[in-house]
């Protein structure tokens, strides 16, 4: 074990895999020398050199389209695309290219890449360098989609995405870079599709994505000093969905609200509602209940954009309602 | 098509303009370096959040092109956007209270630096994806050609900004179709750490307009008067309806990407100090002393005034008051 940030683990899963298997390289804008916009690449050049550490041209539909082809036939890319919202730009190559060839080939294709990128609010980046768009991702079947909160989970859960053989949607939060965590050392390996309950509670259930798993267990803290237990959920993968965790859990404290930063429409937490309603509806004492962000783009004003973000005391006030 | 662009009149004679509009575009060179350093100092003191990319360096770009357009012309902007917006004639005032996130801005607060848009001026954005104006500025030259108006559209990118798909898309787009643009770019040489020639087959990105049947033009991006006749040919063209330019100005940013980048490390200190030999602003002086007759007392008047507005607007933007709560949820729809 030792103490590491968020963007010091996603380093450490990038050397160590890049150790391990000389097919994965890396590409992306100022990744090289730069170390990368988030310097979560810092230093991989001088181990590694310029041929497995890609700088590229200002192009993501080129970094992404590259990565598909060369994991097409044989190679483990893994492209760095500095924000989020610039998938935008990439889109077709992982969801009408990547997603479906093993499909359209008729399985016959193995398409192992992974796409970094980290999305979210909280620096005043304004409307196109702020927003939360996994959702995007969890509705092209063919793609898995990772999301971790912690320092160790984004650690392990890199690592699993590399040496998988689909293509990974690797989301990384801006505020999450600097945070710290225990990360045990070498192949700490965390399968997809596995939640993990950062705090269990009898109560309620919260479940929680990115950087909201942190406000989710503020609001814990909040809700235990008036004798609430709130159970917190981190589904750290959204593709595959460990509905099992989450159901059981619900079938527990009969309650279930959900917590993402993304746009309340069309989010995840419509599709892990509806994931799990079949296993709890007959256990439920309240309707289920989600805290977003509102239907808007992301204000650059400071404090209309921390009113954007979900707080744990909106957190704690939507479990109340429950009560 | 390729040339580079020779001066309509005598090397460094900038008597041929008329002292009126050649004082202006000193005015607009003034103004911006004013406002970047003043910005600067307020992000320093917390009073600017986010990230600010400054155009210092660069003022001769924008100032030069701007100064060849009409009034109802279009410019389309990038992430480096505050001097595009001053030199086609934004106000400072609403511009600083912008970036301090204030109600009285340009967009309530709610765009910051990098989306300050001023559309009764032409003024159709900042942008914060790289490349993403340029289809767009194509789409306003259509709409004006559609409109019969006249106008012409300069679009302004960077040297990282000619690798993205939509430069291809759009100057293609803008060649067929004759439209009315006139593609400025300005190479300073680097996109955040990555130097142009790493990113980038061919020596001059001018080069390209070869590609696209249109006239290609390289100019000293530090030299207003070269920029300025430059684009006033290009401008020319298309509202004669021959169809879009791509401009290559060479030029350097003399602060680091933004705010969060000291600017070291990619570029060496030589190099630095060598383009900040080549000071866009005092060279225009020294051409304005040199051969317009205009001397250092009218040059210091500007200053100074162009200090008292921006201390007017700094004033402003500080005493204004933030966007109220409900703006969260305004101007979603229209
Ligand atoms: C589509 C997109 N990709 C990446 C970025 C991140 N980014 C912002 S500015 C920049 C460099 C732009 O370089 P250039 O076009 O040369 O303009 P300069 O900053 O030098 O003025 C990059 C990569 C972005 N904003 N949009
Ligand atoms: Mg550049």
């Amino acid at each position: 074990m030792s103490e590491m940030t968020y963007a010091q683990a996603l380093n450490q899963a990038l050397r160590e895999e890049m150790r391990r298997d000389e097919t994965v390289f890396l590409l992306g804008e100022d990744i090289a020398g730069y170390g990368g916009a988030f310097k979560v690449t810092q230093g991989l050049l001088d181990e590694f050199g310029p041929e497995r550490v890609r700088n590229t041209p200002i192009a993501e539909y080129g970094i992404v389209g590259l990565a598909v082809g060369a994991a097409l036939t044989g190679c483990r890319p893994v492209a760095e695309i500095m924000y989020m919202d610039f998938m935008a730009l990439a889109i077709d190559q992982l969801a009408n290219q990547a997603a479906k060839m093993r499909y359209m080939f008729g399985g016959k294709a193995r398409v192992p890449m992974v796409v970094r990128a980290q999305e979210g609010a909280g620096r005043s980046n304004a409307a196109q360098h702020s927003q939360s768009l996994e959702a995007w991702f969890v509705h092209i079947p063919g793609i898995y989609v990772a999301i971790p909160s912690t320092p160790r989970d984004a650690k392990g859960l890199l690592k699993t995405a590399i040496r998988d053989d689909n293509p990974v949607m690797f989301i990384e939060h801006k505020l999450l870079y600097a945070t710290r965590g225990e990360v045990p050392a070498g192949d700490d390996i965390i399968p997809l599709g596995q939640a993990d309950v950062k705090r269990p509670g009898r109560d309620v259930t919260v479940v929680a994505v990115s950087r909201m798993v942190h406000v989710a267990l503020q609001a814990a803290e909040q809700l235990q000093a008036d004798g609430v237990e709130a159970e917190v959920i981190d589904p750290r993968t959204l593709v595959p969905l460990d509905v099992r965790t989450i159901a059981d859990s619900v079938r527990r404290t009969h309650r279930l609200v959900i917590v993402h930063e993304a746009a309340e429409r069309g989010g995840v937490s419509g599709e892990i509602a509806m994931a799990v309603m079949p296993e709890v509806f007959d256990y439920l004492d309240a309707p289920i209940t989600r805290v977003t962000a509102p239907n808007s783009p992301v204000p650059f004003n400071a404090r209309l954009e921390g009113r954007f973000i979900p707080t744990p005391e909106r957190v704690a006030a939507a479990v109340r309602s429950l009560l | 098509m390729k040339h580079r662009a020779g001066r309509a009149r005598q090397e460094g004679d900038a008597g041929a303009l008329p002292l009126e509009k050649l004082l202006g575009m000193y005015r607009g060179m003034v103004k911006i370096r004013q406002f970047e350093e003043k910005a600067k100092e307020l992000f320093q003191q917390a009073l600017i959040r986010g990230g600010v990319h400054f155009y210092i360096g660069q003022e001769a770009v924008a100032v030069g092109a701007c100064a060849a357009l009409r009034e109802d012309d279009y410019i389309t902007s990038n992430h480096r956007g505050h001097g595009h917006c001053i030199a086609k004639g934004g106000r400072l005032d609403l511009m600083m209270a912008e970036l301090m996130g204030k109600a009285t801005g340009y967009c309530k607060g709610k765009g910051g630096s990098m989306h300050i848009a001023d559309l009764d001026r032409g003024i159709l954005g900042a942008n914060g994806l790289v490349g993403g104006s340029m289809p767009i500025a194509a789409g306003a030259a259509l709409s004006a050609k559609l409109r019969g108006t006249g106008q012409v559209t300069v679009s302004f990118f960077g040297d990282g900004g000619a690798n993205i798909g939509a430069f291809h898309e759009s100057l293609n787009f803008a060649a067929i179709w004759k439209l009315p643009v006139v593609y400025v770019c300005e190479n300073n040489l680097y996109a955040i750490s990555t130097c142009a020639a790493e990113a980038t087959a061919v020596e001059n990105i001018a080069d390209r307009a070869a590609g696209y049947n249109i006239p290609g033009v390289i100019v000293d991006g530090q030299d207003i008067l070269a920029v300025y006749d430059a684009v006033s040919q290009a401008v020319q063209r298309a509202r004669r309806g021959e169809g879009p330019s791509l401009l290559e100005a060479k030029t350097y940013r003399f602060e680091g990407h933004f705010t969060g980048d000291p600017g070291v490390g990619y570029r060496t200190k030589e190099e630095v100090e060598a383009w900040r030999q080549r000071d866009p602003i005092a060279k225009f002086r020294d051409d304005l002393t040199a051969t317009a007759g205009v001397d250092e007392a009218q040059l210091k008047a500007i200053w100074d005034e162009a200090a008292q507005e921006l201390e007017a607007a700094v004033a402003f933007a500080k005493a204004s008051p933030e966007p109220a709560d409900e703006e969260l949820l305004t101007d979603i729809y229209a």
